[in-house]
């Protein structure tokens, strides 16, 4: 099965978005809801998603607190925090404008 | 806000990183195995599927690489890493450490300690609330070649209504006798407006000061008190102010004592430390009810400027003013007299004349900071080349050469930084100590201090230097050839040509540096050398001079020595008395301006009375302008005593009194400037003053250097004391005298005449003659001490370079020597290579030692700014250091033994 890189800039908003979500998810949940929810298409390169969750943490858009998983083994779980709310419906916005300009482009006659 | 949390959080990850790492790691490697368990279910052998999970993942290692980045501190941690690693090479070679961090540490602290000097005087702005705005204002008649002449009266109440100024305050320094408090004590005053302290802009720490607006006449009944003299006279008394002092005999009330540490700001140490400001509007007894405006008796005064006007505006305004009054009143302003108002600003009044001296010394002092860079630069450059395979290796390995560079760079700063905390933590506990040496006249001097702009300087400096030394090797080390570096390595390194140009053209420019630092502190010693040669004309060995001074009342009808007449018999009997005491052989009195080379006095006088300008009778007198002279008042006796040969005519005697004509004595000086080819016995002057008699010279004397070690041929007139009424005395003593003693003997001698009368200033003249070349000593003991540092440091560099040219060619020196060369050409060879740099380093060297010093001719006496002795002695003696440390070397190059040198790889 073909999979797509996901686009430039726009991990950061698949990530809020996801755990926007589910609440509280660690790193291997949200790989794989990602691809999950986009049915296979969307491929993440897995590791990624860790650098861009340091900026994030810095940032401040999520906070990581460690817990069990439902195997009792250590998790680092991820949550969304205020500002990252904020900033998913910056994203989002920002995104509906990039594709409804794409959309626009590609639909004109 | 938002990036304050941020940075608190990036802060959070820096003091937890291990932790971070950690946490990290584990992350990842939980990601791994639940991909490789979900794998494994869906029916994927073991190892296919860990292989699966990570290529899904990426390279883990790049990654953890990146989310540790993101968080910002790669640079830090990279800095702490170099400087680990600075520390350890250091370790490895302490010897070169330690003469590194040696030299930076002396060199920083030097310059620190002299910039602190610099910071105090020159740069701090007055201690005074808006400095800007306070001037000192300065008449000037250039028409007659008279400089700061002092206002009157009259012109002072034109610049308060002038509209250009807040406040303008003459300011007249005097000295008065204090009686009262214990025994009697001379005390510095100032005589000011009462708008005085209005205008600095300083409030009492005890009391009040004066009214601002008070302008009644006569010398107000208040004064107010310097802080030294409440605690030294009055026990720190905290109802002082219920107190009354008695100056002069006159009685003042104490309004207020100012806070500790204010001083006045004066041109003179004298004039800084004011103990007592009485105040006046100068009119009124005891002065003049309607003053004229020809009397210009008040010698000095400041001013602050109205709020937003510049100097340059004040002074093209005040210029107009002095326009306006010259046409309002010619007789008393005329166009060849050029009257003219200066205003300067106060700072320059306070430090102008040591600006020089002190520029000199900061630039010494730098170029021995920069000599000691370079010396260091070619130690790196030495060390760089044997850790050449090092930094080959590193950079084939992968090492960027920006990180290289950035690493060297690391280890000078760390050099250099670990000099300047050392050189500052001597600096602190050798303050006081160097201090002392520091010339008392020195104005600011308690200001001085290690200020926060002087930790910044000192800080600035180390990083500046470890830059500066640094370069050189960090730039060399990133340009490495990588093939041919590796190449060498196998071999004993001989550093690239490139590599030896750079370390000679090093060592050339320090030559040359030191060169000129050499050459200016030679020129300072000429000058210092001749001044204590020249020949006195006066001999002060065996005469001591002890001060009095008589009480000058506000009211004239009670002053006991009112007159001359008067005060003859306090005189004589004073002569009588100081002649029984033990070892005198002879006995004198003057005014305090008799005191020869009294630098202190010199200045006083003109800060306190102005200049002594005088006009001559007749038209064969040379100039009919009035010209300034310098006066004493002396009796007979004090030529014989400071042997000053008279040459015509005779001495003041007995026949001349207060009835008789005043007589006065001249130097040949004044005789041949004002009566050249003429005999001037008979001839009269007079003080250009309205009312002045007459005064006829009686007597010629030989010329004496009294006024001015540095000027010979000053015009001196000498005038009778039994016919004036002059309160500032000296007494002078010759003969075998306990130095120690003859003071208080003085001083009971005239007490027992007058027990309410100060003595003090009690000095040899040898003493005196000594303090005049104080500052001229301390510049050059400075700019001595840091030039022999620099030839040291010079000589320690040259031998550098050529022992490691000497290291270098063992090889080739081996086969030659196996080969037949004789030792003695191999000697020379070595040598030739030493004397080759130093005498390029010498030529640049004298190109701007010449610059350098017409700049300082201002500092020097009697010695040619391109002296030409100095300029071969000291390149001579340069060139012999240079061979000296080169022969070291150059010997070592003839002992070789070649059977080792060629097995020497």
């Amino acid at each position: 099965m073909r999979r797509d890189e996901i686009p430039p800039g726009t991990l950061y908003l698949l990530i809020l978005k996801t755990l926007a979500r589910s609440g509280e998810m660690h790193g291997y949940e949200i790989a794989n809801s990602i691809q999950r929810i986009s049915q296979d298409v969307l491929q993440v390169e897995e590791g990624s998603l860790y650098p861009a969750l340091q900026r994030m943490l810095i940032k401040g858009w999520v906070t990581a607190e460690w817990g069990t998983t439902a195997e009792n083994r250590r998790a680092r779980y991820y949550r969304l925090t205020a500002a990252g709310r904020k900033q998913l419906e910056v994203e989002m916005k920002q995104f509906e404008r990039v594709i409804g300009a794409i959309t626009r482009v590609i639909e004109a006659v | 806000m938002k990036w304050l949390v941020e940075w608190a959080r990036r802060f959070r990850m820096l003091l937890h990183r291990r932790q971070f790492d950690a946490d990290l790691d584990e992350e990842m490697r939980l990601h791994l195995e639940l991909r490789q368990q979900e794998q494994i279910a869906a029916g994927m052998p073991a190892d296919e599927a860990r292989a699966a999970a990570r290529r899904r993942f990426g390279n883990a290692t790049c990654l953890k690489e990146e989310s540790h980045i993101a968080w910002g501190w790669e640079w830090l941690e990279n800095l702490g890493q170099d400087a680990r690693y600075g520390l350890r090479m250091l370790r490895k070679s302490p010897g070169f450490g330690a003469v590194a961090i040696l030299t930076m540490a002396l060199s920083i602290g030097a310059t620190t300690a002299i910039f602190s000097v610099v910071d105090a005087t020159l740069l701090r702005p007055l201690p005074y609330p808006e400095p800007e705005q306070l001037v000192s204002i300065q008449d000037d008649l250039p028409g007659v070649s008279a400089r700061d002449v002092g206002m009157s009266e009259p012109e002072w109440q034109d610049l308060r209504r002038s509209g250009i100024f807040e406040y303008v305050s003459p300011t007249w320094f005097d000295e008065n006798n204090l009686t009262g408090s214990s025994k009697p004590a001379r005390v510095r005053i100032l005589i000011v407006a009462p708008n005085y302290f209005a205008l600095l802009r300083v409030k009492p720490q005890l009391g009040h000061t004066f009214d601002p607006e008070d302008h009644s006449p006569g010398i107000l009944p208040e004064v107010v008190i310097s802080d030294g003299l409440w605690k030294s006279s009055f026990g720190a008394d905290p109802h002082i102010l219920d107190r009354s002092i008695r100056m002069d005999t006159d009685l003042y009330r104490i309004a207020g004592v100012m806070l500790p540490g204010f001083d006045a700001p004066g041109r003179i140490a004298e004039e800084r430390n004011i103990e007592i400001w009485p105040a006046t509007s100068f009119y009124g007894m005891p002065m003049s009810d309607h003053p004229p405006r020809s009397r210009r008796n008040l010698p000095t005064a400041i001013a602050r400027l109205k709020p937003g006007l510049t100097i340059a505006q004040a002074q093209s305004r005040l210029d107009a003013l002095v326009a306006s009054l010259q046409k309002e009143f010619p007789r008393d302003y005329p166009p060849q007299s050029g009257w003219a108002m200066r205003l300067v600003p106060l700072q320059e009044r306070v430090v102008g004349n040591v600006r020089q001296s002190l520029i000199l010394l900061l630039c010494a002092v730098a170029l021995v900071l920069l000599i000691g860079c370079v010396n260091i630069a070619n130690l790196l450059l030495a060390r760089a080349s044997a850790r050449g395979r090092e930094m080959a290796l590193r950079q084939a390995l992968g090492a960027a050469r920006k990180r290289l560079v950035l690493q060297l760079l690391t280890e000078s700063l760390l050099l250099s930084l670990t000099g300047g905390v050392i050189g500052l933590a001597i600096l602190f506990f050798a303050k006081d100590f160097l201090l002392r040496f520091l010339p008392e006249n020195l104005p600011r001097l308690n200001h001085i201090s290690i200020t926060w702009s002087v930790l910044l300087f000192a800080v600035a400096a180390s990083i500046a230097t470890g830059v500066i030394f640094g370069l050189a090797p960090a730039l060399h080390a990133g340009r490495a050839d990588l093939t041919d570096a590796l190449k060498e390595a196998g071999r004993a390194s001989t550093g690239s040509g490139e590599q030896t140009r750079t370390r000679r053209l090093l060592v050339v420019t320090e030559f040359a540096l030191s060169l000129v630092l050499m050459i200016a502190a030679g020129l300072l010693l000429r000058s210092f050398w001749d001044l204590l040669r020249v020949p006195l004309g006066f001999n002060p060995e065996n005469v001591m001079a002890v001060r009095t001074r008589l009480p000058a009342p506000n009211d004239p009808k009670i002053d006991l020595y009112g007159t001359a007449e008067k005060e003859a018999p306090f005189l004589r009997e004073v002569l009588r008395r100081a002649r029984t005491l033990p070892g005198v052989e002879e006995a004198a009195i003057g005014d305090t301006a008799a005191i020869p080379l009294d630098q202190s006095l010199q200045d006083l006088k003109r800060i306190s009375e102005g200049q002594y300008l005088v006009t001559f009778e007749g038209s064969d007198a040379q100039s009919n302008q009035p010209s300034v002279v310098e006066r004493s008042f002396v009796t007979a006796d004090y030529f014989h005593l400071m042997g000053i040969p008279l040459l015509r005519g005779r001495l003041f005697n007995d026949s001349d009194n207060d009835k008789s004509p005043q007589v006065a004595v001249i130097n040949e000086a004044f005789a041949r400037t004002y009566w050249p080819n003429q005999d001037s016995l008979g001839k009269r002057f007079k003080r250009n003053r309205e009312g002045s008699p007459w005064i006829t010279v009686i007597g010629i004397t030989a010329n004496a250097r009294t006024a001015s070690l540095a000027q010979c041929g000053v015009p001196q007139a000498y005038l009778d004391i039994y016919q004036t009424n002059e309160k500032r005395l000296a007494i002078f003593l010759r003969g075998h005298l306990d130095t120690a003693a003859i003071p208080e003997e003085v001083r009971t001698q005239v007490q027992s005449v007058d027990p309410t009368l100060p003595l003090s200033g009690a000095q040899t003249l040898s003493e005196t003659v000594s303090a005049s070349l104080a500052e001229r000593r301390f510049s050059m003991e400075m700019v001595g001490l840091f030039a022999v540092t620099a030839l040291l440091l010079a000589g320690l560099g040259i031998y550098g370079v050529i022992s490691y040219i000497v290291s270098a060619s063992t090889h080739e020196i081996g086969i030659r020597l196996a080969l037949g060369a004789q030792r003695r050409n191999i000697l020379n060879e070595v040598l030739r290579q030493g004397l080759q740099l130093a005498v390029t380093g010498a030529a640049a060297g004298i190109a701007g030692a010449l610059l350098v010093s017409h700049l300082m001719a201002g500092l020097l006496y009697g010695v040619w700014p391109a002296d030409p002795l100095t300029f071969a002695g000291v390149t001579a003696l340069f060139i012999g250091v240079a061979l000296g440390a080169c022969y070291i070397p150059a010997r070592r190059a003839t002992q070789i033994d070649p059977i080792v040198a060629l097995r020497h790889e």
